[in-house]
């Protein structure tokens, strides 16, 4: 299929009218203090069950160690796919025998597990502090194990990276050693459900895009490829080092806002169906009735979430497009937006369709943020697991933020599930009679 | 270097911030990156506690390294004390700041503040969460005690239950009462619920209860050294070592023991007929030192079954845990390493694992059941009840905590004797344990690398194999190939399947 000329408008049927003003230019609120947020580690929770031939091998402490197991809430895995090599008093000695303690640690490794094809050693705040060059070892390490296993390596410490940039970084640190292609296709980048993901694909199918990839991709064989004929979809807004990296491979960029709802969805869908020339009516006769199935769903939760206020920590870097499916589709009013960092070249189109009026804030001082969020009295709080049991405490319902990222959110038939996300604690306080009991 | 997969425990500093999160009134003000603040939400969701840690962390970033991290320190140090006005602080590093070298403790000391201030040095590459308790206890203490009088009326204080700990909350209200009893007053507990003022009045007690050697030995041992409290070195869990508690405080205190035993169900539950069942089962113990060796008595003298190996997690318990083995003719186990520890459990093949919730998850994949009787904790180990494993209840607590994975008494005979039964049939399980119940056939089609037996079982054997229940055929297909290995049999026949049954009847 070729590129048309002129762009092309999908009709907009039932389409909500864009506000008067967007939050794009809003002056951003910028606080510099405690941040309370997770660390780019966390990302490996997920991304080792997308990748099933990966191990990530953190380079770090005990303490990376702690919080990868409580982030995981439970272990489920006897021996699951990531794990820390601990710096011992020994390994702080002298660098040079670090370097060789992790060669010895990954042979060991490889041996005894098999299955792994890829490796990413993750470098974590104690091995950045003392300059543990892992690049150099993932280098030696990739040739003395090739072609067998690849051996990546990238950091996810919380001095460099905040929560879901840590499967940025990883992605990032994917894409120079794909292989060159000049194949016209779509690239979708984001560490989806599975479920999702073949539901995008099915959908992309539909409109008649057929070559279509994904990164990350479920295993090393997977052929995925890259090169200037190449266009890519973000399916996570927290990708902008991977963006960057996929830029630096002459692959370029479909702007939209992100697939959360059925707005979000649709305009994710027609950018790229614009790019790809798809047929006006053919798009309308694909995503009508998931549009329509995707509205309906939505209104019913949204009952309970209109004419309600949101406040946002920052947390997942969801925020901005949460917050105008929550406005524009659920009828709420946000009344904080903060995200760890804003990048408007990921996010810009959201913000476009977000009505001025709440607070843009970049960064955290969680107590200052504790104080405006608390004189506020915000129906619906979105947090992190730190938070939340508090602030319910003190009367505010909360939506912790971490399920957003675990869960399947995206596109048409997980709309209803995420307004659902947010109605419950509401549905939730409604039901209880707890305090009339005692 | 070393390879982990799962940990018993964290860093230190979050051993030092389970006692800070404990107390009220003091404050935390730690040198860490973003990130580390993933700490709270062990206690906002796992203890499901109702306000923030009392914690500042400085939330250093890549950037602040070639500038400034220690004015960034001052500057939280400084903000916290206005915000939180706490009567005093604690200040510290996490595993990352240890690296900068900024010395929180001298920068907080050179800053003036109304309060005292009290510097951590946990050194987080050579030891871990329950030394970080201990230590951050004993700094406290040492730094805020004051000589006083003793109470008038004999006292004590109840020392070592943290935030975060295995049932300390009920352990403290069952200590409290079973003292009560005996006419002995509660002066502090700490660190739990107490404010550094009521610290700096632990000299008024009498003598010093350590309910938990693992976050509070330390202080006691400074306590007894420096002003001549002593400390009881009997843990009050179980029968025997309750009675044994209740005669060491006695004589502490100079009254007469006493111990109201209405409430005590566990001897008599134990010698009923429904659980002859419990004679002779084979258990593993793993945990920390003090539950494991409390909890090895209690298998043995209190419940009836053969202790087969026993094991502990936390290195400054390893003597202990090696002399008590010895005394129950096993070998003990002092790894931090899931993965042995798995190992361990299964080449022993026990019956029942009491363990903690790593060794739950070992259970669940071998089929074997597991009751929890140590920290590392989970959402489940505080449940809305009141559950100790001090005292009388805390004995009554157990029985029913240890029972309850097992097929129950009358149970497993009607199991034996409806075994083709469609309701009873193998893998239903236990019925208490509705969909969750272990499912055998996994467990078989996990691979075995280890197996070193090459003997053949034959179709019939194999036949009759099956019809024996499923929570024991792991162990008779075991030991049948072990007796046909020591016997030179290369094939199980029915008859080997029970000589060796025979050969290994009790």
């Amino acid at each position: 299929m070729t590129r048309h000329e002129t762009p092309q408008t999908p009709p907009r049927d039932g389409a909500l009218p864009r506000p008067a003003k967007g939050c794009r230019d809003t002056p951003i609120l910028k606080q510099r203090g405690q941040h309370e947020v997770f660390c780019g580690l966390t990302g490996i929770i997920w991304l080792h069950r997308k990748m099933q031939d990966a191990f990530f091998l953190v380079v770090g402490s005990r303490t990376c160690a702690h919080l990868l197991q409580s982030a995981a809430g439970v272990m489920i895995f006897a021996e699951p796919r990531f794990g820390t090599a601990i710096l011992e008093e020994t390994d702080l000695a002298g660098l040079k025998d670090a370097q060789d303690e992790l060669e010895r640690v990954v042979v060991d490794l490889l041996e005894r597990r098999s299955d792994i094809r890829q490796l990413f050693l993750v470098g974590s705040c104690p091995s950045e502090v003392i300059k543990l060059d892992l690049a150099r070892a993932a280098e030696k390490l990739s040739a003395q194990f090739a072609p067998k296993v690849r051996v990546l390596n990238y950091s996810g410490s919380g001095i460099e990276t905040t929560f879901t940039e840590g499967e940025d970084a990883c992605l990032a640190s994917m894409v120079p050693s794909l292989p060159e292609t000049d194949k016209r296709q779509l690239m979708l980048v984001g560490a989806l459900p599975d479920v999702v993901e073949d539901q995008a694909l099915d959908l992309l199918n539909k409109l008649g895009i057929d070559d279509v990839c994904v990164l990350p991709a479920r295993t090393l064989d997977s052929g995925l490829a890259v090169g200037p004929n190449t266009v890519f979809a973000l399916t996570q807004p927290f990708l902008g080092g991977t963006h960057a990296a996929l830029e630096r491979r002459g692959a370029r960029h479909i702007p939209a806002p992100f697939p959360f709802g059925e707005e979000g969805t649709t305009l994710w869908l027609s950018a790229i169906a614009r790019e790809f020339g798809v047929d006006l009516a053919h798009f309308d006769a694909v995503t009508s009735a998931p549009r329509a199935r995707a509205r309906k769903a939505v209104a019913k939760a949204a009952e309970r979430l209109a004419g309600k206020s949101v406040f946002f920590f920052p947390d997942s870097q969801l925020e901005i497009p949460l917050a105008r499916f929550l406005t524009r589709e659920c009828g709420m009013d946000a009344i904080e937006i903060s995200a760890p960092y804003i990048h408007k070249g990921v996010v810009g189109d959201d913000l476009d369709l977000l009505a001025e009026g709440p607070t843009i804030a970049e960064g955290q001082d969680v107590d200052l943020q504790l104080d405006r969020c608390r004189a506020a009295q915000p129906d619906l709080t979105v947090c992190g697991l730190g938070l939340a049991n508090p602030l319910e405490a003190e009367g505010l319902a909360t939506k912790w933020a971490i399920e957003l990222v675990f869960s399947p959110v995206h596109f048409y038939e997980q709309a209803g599930d995420l307004a659902g996300l947010f109605s419950r604690p509401l549905r939730r306080s409604d039901m209880l009679r707890v305090e009339a009991a005692e | 270097m070393k390879l982990s997969v799962w940990t018993y425990e964290g860093p230190p500093h979050v051993g030092a911030l389970r006692v800070a999160t404990a107390m009220k009134d003091l404050h935390y003000v730690l040198h860490a990156p973003q990130g580390d603040t993933y700490a709270d939400l062990l206690f906002t969701m796992i203890e499901r506690r109702d306000h923030r840690p009392p914690v500042t962390y400085t939330t250093f970033q890549a950037r602040d390294l070639g500038a400034d991290t220690a004015n960034l320190f001052k500057t939280a140090c400084q903000q916290a004390y206005d915000r939180f006005k706490p009567q005093a602080m604690i200040v510290g590093a996490s595993c990352t700041a240890e690296l900068i070298q900024d010395d929180p403790g001298g920068m907080a000391e050179t800053m003036g503040l109304p309060v005292p201030v009290i510097p951590l040095e946990l050194p987080s590459y050579q030891r871990k969460e329950n030394f970080g308790a201990d230590e951050t206890f004993f700094q406290i203490v040492r730094h805020l005690i004051r000589n006083m009088d003793k109470t008038r009326h004999v006292s004590c204080n109840l020392i070592g239950p943290t935030a975060l700990g295995f049932r300390h909350r009920d352990d403290v209200t069952e200590v409290t009462a079973l003292l009560e009893e005996m006419g002995i007053a509660i002066n502090v507990v700490a660190p739990y619920d107490a404010t550094p003022s009521d610290i700096s009045c632990l000299g008024a007690a009498h003598f010093n209860v350590l309910m938990y050697p693992e976050t509070g030995e330390a202080a006691c041992r400074w306590m007894e050294r420096e002003m001549g409290m002593p400390y009881t070195k009997v843990v009050p869990i179980g029968v025997g070592a309750t009675r044994d508690f209740v005669n060491e405080v006695a004589a502490l205190a100079d009254v007469q023991p006493q111990l109201d035993t209405a409430r005590l169900r566990l001897p008599w539950y134990s010698s009923s007929v429904d659980s002859t069942y419990l004679t002779g089962k084979r258990v593993f113990l793993f945990g920390d030192g003090t539950h494991v060796a409390t909890a090895a008595r209690i298998a043995r003298d209190e419940m009836g079954f053969e202790v087969v190996g026993m094991g502990c997690y936390n290195r400054e318990m390893a003597r202990n845990i090696r002399a008590l083995a010895k005394e129950y003719g096993v070998e003990a186990l002092i790894t931090d390493d899931y993965l042995e520890v798995e190992r361990a459990i299964e080449s022993l093949a026990p019956e029942m694992i009491l363990g903690t919730q790593m060794e739950r998850h070992i259970g669940k994949r071998l089929g074997i059941p597991c009751a929890v009787i140590s920290a590392p904790v989970h959402v489940q180990d505080f449940p809305a009840r009141y559950a100790p494993q001090m005292g009388i209840e805390g004995a009554n607590v157990i029985f029913d905590t240890w029972v309850h994975p097992l097929v129950m008494g009358l149970e497993e005979h009607l199991l034996h004797m409806f075994r083709e039964d469609f309701e009873f049939h193998d893998a239903a399980g236990p019925s208490h344990h509705g969909g969750h119940a272990p499912k055998p056939e996994e467990v078989e089609a996990q691979p075995q690398p280890t197996k070193t037996v090459q003997a053949i079982w034959l179709a019939d054997a194999e036949r009759e194999l099956k019809k024996i229940p499923f929570f024991v055929r792991g162990k008779a297909r075991r030991n049948t190939e072990i007796f046909a290995a020591n016997q030179g049999v290369e094939e199980i026949s029915v008859d080997t399947l029970y000589e060796a049954k025979a050969h290994y009847a009790r």
